[in-house]
């Protein structure tokens, strides 16, 4: 029923997965740095990048690009 | 916690069996909805926390879980139902893949919502009395999806653990969720003990606490678990934001608004891990699933649907 066969040479889980249309996932412990040089730290397992601009929790995403139209998301 | 108040026949002799511990009450018919779901509640609760006056032996009676099964059957009929109309009004896209066509049909999807009450015109009382109401669940907030782990391969696994990790504070109590939504509860002055609100929820209140129940207990119905999973965390972060918006309006205590804040961002990422990495690998590895997860997306929708619509009617009747 699995898709990867476990014999198979091991495929590493991605640190990092970008969302159609969506923010960027970030797996683990990071320091981003905005364009403004603020530092933000991640503080879940995995965290939502916005990738779309409009987030008002910035550098985050809150959801906000789904009231873009599909054409102007990431 | 103590059982709850009997709401009918059924749950009256129920709760009075499950206090002595005499034989089940067979052939007691439920005289109402909200007498189904009280008593369906209740054997539920039987697997979670329990009650202080129900022997700890009580959770596999084989005479209570027939009891069970009846009003299960009974309830998943009706949510087939509910559900089905809701694909009616929104079709599925097979050719999509499952995490998009999770978005897609939670994008599209419309219906009251709670949140923009809250943001724009809630009193204090309503406010409170929401919190009263959600408390069913969110004192318990993600432990029906912890049933089914073991239920799952390796990478919806993984990737559900990753999820739920977040859920329980990351080993931290203070940021676990339903902590987070104890404390917030106590900064409103209202009760925090699991189960305090109980006799006060809605039917529909109940009978969507019931879903997550019915999915997380059947190994059968994981896909559905998943699917609600998925739409619970697709409808929360935007009207999360709302949320707390409306708290800060009534100048509500930090630990409520901060409760709602952690989750604008936490379910940003918890939608993302839900629809296209955790059902995105159920159905990659068993297509089969689809079906099943579509059926839990769309039973949240209506489930939810149907809390907004009563609890907004019930204080424009009041207004
Ligand atoms: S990508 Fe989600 S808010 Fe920008
Ligand atoms: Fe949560
Ligand atoms: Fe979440």
């Amino acid at each position: 029923m699995s898709t990867t066969d476990p014999h198979d040479a091991p495929v590493a889980t991605p640190d990092v997965v970008l969302c159609p249309e969506g923010p960027m996932l970030l797996r683990g412990r990071h320091v981003l740095e905005d364009a403004d040089g603020r530092r933000h730290e991640t503080t879940r397992p995995v965290t939502a990048v916005c990738r779309c601009g409009k987030s008002q929790s910035a550098p985050w995403c809150d959801g906000t690009h789904k009231l873009l139209p599909p054409k102007v998301r990431p | 916690m103590r059982l709850p108040k009997a709401r009918g026949a059924l749950s009256d002799a129920l709760f009075s069996v499950l206090r002595s511990g005499g034989p089940a009450p067979a052939g007691v018919a439920a005289e109402n909805r909200d007498d189904a779901a009280i008593a369906l509640w209740s054997l539920y609760e039987l697997h979670y926390r329990g009650f202080e006056d129900v022997a700890e032996d009580a959770e596999w009676d084989p005479d209570l879980l027939r009891v069970r099964r009846t009003l299960e059957v009974g309830f998943e009929a009706d949510l087939g139902a509910r559900a089905a109309a809701h694909a009616e009004t929104y079709p599925d896209d097979p050719q999509r893949p499952v995490g998009d066509a999770i978005f897609a049909l939670t994008e599209a999807h419309e219906g009251p919502s709670l949140a923009d009450h809250v943001q724009r015109a809630a009193s204090e009382d309503q406010v409170l009395e929401l919190l009263r109401q959600r408390s069913v669940y969110h004192l318990k907030e993600a432990d029906p999806t912890s049933w089914v782990i073991p239920r799952l391969e390796a990478e919806p696994k993984a990737a559900l653990l990753e999820l739920q990790f977040d859920e329980y504070g990351c080993g931290r109590v203070e940021q676990l969720h339903h902590r987070l939504f104890e404390r917030g509860m106590i900064s409103c002055g209202l009760r925090a003990e699991y189960g305090a609100y109980v006799d006060e929820a809605v039917v529909e209140v109940l009978e969507q606490n019931n879903a997550m129940s019915l999915f997380g207990l059947h190994r059968r119905l994981r896909g559905a678990a998943l699917g609600h999973l998925a739409a619970f965390e697709a409808t929360s972060s935007l009207p999360s934001r709302r949320v707390t918006q409306g708290l800060e309006r009534l100048g509500m205590a930090p630990e409520v608004v901060h409760y709602y804040a952690e989750h604008v961002e936490a379910d940003a990422a918890h939608e993302q891990l839900a629809a296209r990495i955790i059902c995105g690998a159920l159905v990659d590895a068993d297509p089969t699933q689809r079906e099943s997860v579509l059926l839990g997306v769309r039973a949240c929708l209506v489930l939810e649907d149907a809390v907004a619509t009563r609890m907004l009617a019930q204080w424009e009747a009041t207004a």
